[in-house]
C-alpha cells in the first residue's frame, strides 16, 4: 500500500510538473489527465471508491474532454508566443506565492494535529457519503446545485447575447 | 483472500478476457451474416464451413497489412489512440456479474471478477475514458476528416452520457443500490427492470447506440461524409483495434443492458425444475449469454434497418428529446416510489 | 401531371403528427420489414458451385469453329473485323500450302486471329457478318485477368479443340431463323 502511494504520488507530481513545462498545449492536457487519474488512484487507496469514480467521470471524462475539444479547434502548429510583459510576470509570481502561502498555512495545522478517534474505512463508500451529504449537509449541498444552475444560465446568457 | 480464491479470480479474469475477444471476433462475422441475410444475400461462406473461419482470415489480413503512420501525425498519440480504445473497452467486463455463485466443495465462488459497490458508475468512468481513444487518435492523425470525426465523437458521447446517466438514475431510485450484483439479485423470476422502467430502458438503449458509435448514430465514422471518420488515417492492426473496440463495446453494452434491465443471469421458472444449485448457476450463465447475443443481434438488426441521423438531428434528439424524457422518467419514478 | 401508379406521395414541410414525431412506430415498422427479409429466399447464389441458367442466345466468349473434318472454317476475309463496332478483331491472312488441306478448308486462312476482350462489347455482329459460319459467340464466360495483355485472345484460346469430346456446341445459335437469314443473298456478306 505504501509503495502504491509513493508510486501514484511520484507519477502525479511528475505529470503535474509536465503540465506546466510541456511546450504543446495538447501534451499539457494529457499530463493533466494522467494527473487526475492518479488522484483517483489516491481516492481508491483511501477506500473512497465513489469519489474516485466521480472524479474520473467529471474531471477526466467531461472537463478534460472539453479542454481537448477546445484545443483541437485551435491551430496548434503555430508557435504560441509566450512572451509576457514584466508587470504580468510579477503579478503572476505574487499571486502564485500568496496561494502557496495560504496552502501552507492551511496544511500546517493538519500535519501537527494527531489523528483523532478511530478511522472508519467505510466512510468513503457511497452509502455513508450519501447519508452525510443528504442529512448533515443537506442545505449546503442543495445550495451548491443552485450555484451550478446559475453558472449554467450565466454561461448561456453570455453566449446568447450577440 | 486465500490462494484458492486468487487462482479462481485469475482464471475467471482470463476467461472473461478471452470470451470477450472471441465474442467480439465472431460479432464481426455475425454482423456480416446478419447484414447479408437482411439484404437477401448469403454472406461470407468461403473460409471454413458457413465461413466460420472468416474472422481469423480477417485478423490475419489485418496483421499482414502495412502499418502506416502519417508523416505529420503526432506519433505517440497516434499509437496511444487505439490502445486506449481497446483497453477501456476490455476493462468494463471486470464488473459484469457473469453468473451466480458456484459451490465447489463447500466453498463459494462468485462468477464475477469484482463486485464494486459503485459498479454502475464504474461503467460510466470507463466509457468516459474511452472517448480519449477516439479523440486522441483522430486528432493525432493530422487529417481534417479524422479531426471532424473525433470532434463529433466527443460531443456525441458527452451529450448522450447525460441522458444515459439520468436513465440509470431512475433505475437506481428503484433498486436503491449501485452494485450490479445486487441489481441482478433483485430481478429474480420475472421481476425484470424493463417492466418497471420501460421508458428508462428505451432512453438507455438509444444512448447505448450513441455511446458505442453504432448506426444510426455512427456519425464519428460515417463513411459517406467523413471517409472513415476518426480512423481515416489508420491502417493494419491499429485500424483493427479500433474496429475491434467497437465490437467489444457492443458486447459489453449488451451485457450491461442484460444485467440492468433483463434480469442478468436469472432465468424464470428454473427454480421449479428441481436442478442442483450448481447446474442452475451454469444454466443461468448460459441464459445470460443468450440474452447478450439476442441484444447484439438487435444492435445489428437496427444498424441494417435505420439510416444514419444527421448531426443536428442527433444533437436535437439528445438534448431536446432524451434529456427531458429522462427527467420526466426520474420524476415519475420518484412519484411512484413515494406514493406506493 | 397525372400520376401513373398512384403510389407517389406528396412531400413537403408539413407538420408531423405526434406518432410521426416520436419516430418509434416508423422504426418498428422498419425493423419488421428487415426481419422479414432475414427469412426470405436469398437472391444471390454461390457462383462457381452454382450457376444460373443462361439465355439460349447468350453472347459470351467467341469460338472459331472447325468443320466436321476438323478443318478451320475461317478464311480471313476480314468481314468480322469490318463489322466489329468496337474494332476488337485483328487478323493476318496467309495462303494455304500444299499438304495443309487437312488443316484449312479454303485456300486462305487466318495465320493470326486476335480478339481484344477488353474492347469487345459482345454484340454478335462478327457472327452475323461471317459468311463461313466460322465465328460464334458461346455461353462461356471470359475470366478476369491480372494483365491487360492476357485479355487479347489469340487462336490458341479462340479455336475450337480438335478433340471430338471437346467440340463446342453452337447449335443453339444456329436456329432455323439464323440459317434462313444466312441464305439471304441480298445481304452483302451472303452474296
Amino acid at each position: 500500500m505504501v509503495f502504491l502511494f509513493y508510486l501514484l504520488t511520484a507519477i502525479m507530481l511528475i505529470s503535474a510538473l509536465m503540465v506546466v513545462f510541456s511546450r504543446y498545449p495538447i501534451n499539457s492536457v494529457i499530463y493533466l489527465i494522467i494527473c487526475f487519474l492518479m488522484v483517483a488512484g489516491h481516492y481508491i487507496l483511501l477506500n473512497a471508491q465513489f469519489l474516485a469514480v466521480v472524479h474520473i467521470i467529471v474531471y477526466t471524462g467531461a472537463v478534460m474532454v472539453l479542454f481537448l475539444f477546445v484545443l483541437m479547434l485551435l491551430n496548434l502548429n503555430a508557435k504560441i508566443d509566450t512572451h509576457r510583459s514584466v508587470l504580468i510576470r510579477i503579478a503572476a509570481v505574487v499571486s502564485g506565492g500568496l496561494l502557496f502561502l495560504v496552502l501552507v498555512a492551511a496544511l500546517k495545522g493538519s500535519l501537527t494535529a494527531p489523528l483523532s478517534g478511530k478511522f472508519d474505512s467505510s466512510i468513503g463508500l457511497v452509502k455513508n457519503l450519501g447519508m452525510v451529504l443528504y442529512k448533515d449537509f443537506m442545505l449546503p449541498f442543495e445550495m451548491s446545485s443552485v450555484l451550478f444552475l446559475s453558472a449554467m444560465v450565466g454561461a448561456l446568457m453570455l453566449s446568447k447575447r450577440q | 483472500m486465500e490462494a484458492n480464491d486468487l487462482i479462481f479470480k485469475i482464471i475467471l479474469l482470463f476467461l472473461v478476457f478471452i470470451i470477450t475477444l472471441l465474442v467480439a471476433m465472431y460479432s464481426t462475422y455475425a454482423e456480416r451474416k446478419v447484414a447479408a441475410f437482411i439484404q437477401d444475400r448469403i454472406g461470407p461462406n468461403r473460409a471454413g464451413t458457413f465461413g466460420l473461419l472468416q474472422p481469423l482470415a480477417d485478423g490475419v489480413k489485418m496483421f499482414m497489412k502495412e502499418d502506416i503512420i502519417p508523416l505529420h501525425a503526432n506519433k505517440a498519440l497516434f499509437v496511444m489512440g487505439p490502445s486506449i480504445a481497446m483497453t477501456t473497452a476490455c476493462l468494463t467486463g471486470v464488473i459484469i456479474p457473469w453468473g451466480g455463485e458456484l459451490n465447489i466443495g463447500g466453498k463459494i465462488y462468485s462468477l464475477q471478477i469484482t463486485d464494486l459497490n459503485i459498479g454502475v458508475l464504474y461503467i460510466f468512468a470507463m466509457v468516459a475514458i474511452g472517448v480519449y481513444g477516439i479523440m486522441l487518435g483522430g486528432w493525432a492523425s493530422n487529417n481534417k476528416y479524422a479531426l471532424l470525426g473525433s470532434v463529433r465523437a466527443a460531443s456525441q458521447m458527452i451529450s448522450y452520457e447525460l441522458a444515459m446517466a439520468l436513465a440509470i438514475t431512475a433505475l437506481i431510485l428503484k433498486t436503491g443500490t449501485l452494485s450490479l450484483r445486487d441489481i441482478v439479485a433483485q430481478q429474480q423470476g420475472w421481476h425484470w427492470n424493463i417492466f418497471y422502467q420501460p421508458l428508462g430502458f428505451l432512453i438507455f438503449l438509444v444512448c447505448a447506440f450513441a455511446e458505442t458509435n453504432r448506426a444510426p448514430f455512427d456519425m464519428p465514422e460515417c463513411e459517406s461524409e467523413l471517409i472513415g471518420g476518426y480512423h481515416t488515417e489508420y491502417s493494419s492492426m491499429r485500424l483493427g483495434f479500433y474496429l475491434f473496440a467497437e465490437y467489444i463495446n457492443m458486447f459489453i453494452s449488451s451485457a450491461v443492458l442484460a444485467t440492468l434491465y433483463f434480469g442478468g443471469y436469472h432465468m424464470p421458472f428454473i427454480s421449479h425444475l428441481g436442478l442442483s444449485a450448481n447446474t442452475v448457476v451454469m444454466l443461468g450463465t448460459l441464459f445470460f449469454f443468450i440474452k447478450i447475443f439476442l441484444l447484439i443481434f438487435f444492435f445489428m438488426w437496427v444498424r441494417w434497418t435505420i439510416p444514419r441521423f444527421r448531426y443536428d438531428q442527433l444533437m436535437k434528439l439528445g438534448w431536446k428529446g432524451l434529456l427531458p424524457l429522462a427527467f420526466i422518467n426520474i420524476f415519475i419514478t420518484g412519484l411512484v416510489m413515494i406514493l406506493l | 401531371m397525372e400520376s401513373l401508379t398512384n403510389r407517389s406521395k406528396v412531400t413537403g414541410n408539413k407538420k408531423m403528427s405526434f406518432l410521426e414525431w416520436i419516430y418509434l412506430p416508423a422504426v418498428v415498422k422498419g425493423l419488421y420489414i428487415t426481419i422479414k427479409h432475414l427469412f426470405r429466399k436469398k437472391a444471390t447464389i454461390s457462383y462457381p458451385e452454382e450457376k444460373r441458367e443462361f439465355s439460349p442466345v447468350y453472347r459470351g466468349l467467341h469460338v472459331l469453329k472447325r468443320d466436321d473434318a476438323g478443318r478451320e472454317r475461317c478464311t480471313a476475309c476480314g468481314l468480322c473485323a469490318v463489322a466489329c463496332p468496337a474494332e476488337a478483331i485483328t487478323m493476318v491472312a496467309a495462303e494455304r500450302k500444299p499438304g495443309e488441306e487437312h488443316l484449312y478448308r479454303e485456300e486462305k486462312y487466318a495465320k493470326v486471329y486476335e480478339i481484344n476482350m477488353l474492347r469487345c462489347i459482345f454484340c454478335g455482329d462478327c457472327e452475323e457478318a461471317c459468311p463461313e459460319e466460322a465465328i460464334f459467340l458461346t455461353n462461356r464466360l471470359v475470366p478476369s485477368e491480372y494483365q491487360r495483355n492476357d485479355l487479347i485472345y489469340c487462336k490458341d484460346i479462340l479455336l475450337e479443340p480438335l478433340d471430338d469430346a471437346k467440340r463446342i456446341d453452337v447449335s443453339q445459335r444456329q436456329t432455323p431463323a439464323v440459317k434462313e437469314f444466312k441464305k439471304n443473298k441480298l445481304l452483302f456478306h451472303n452474296k
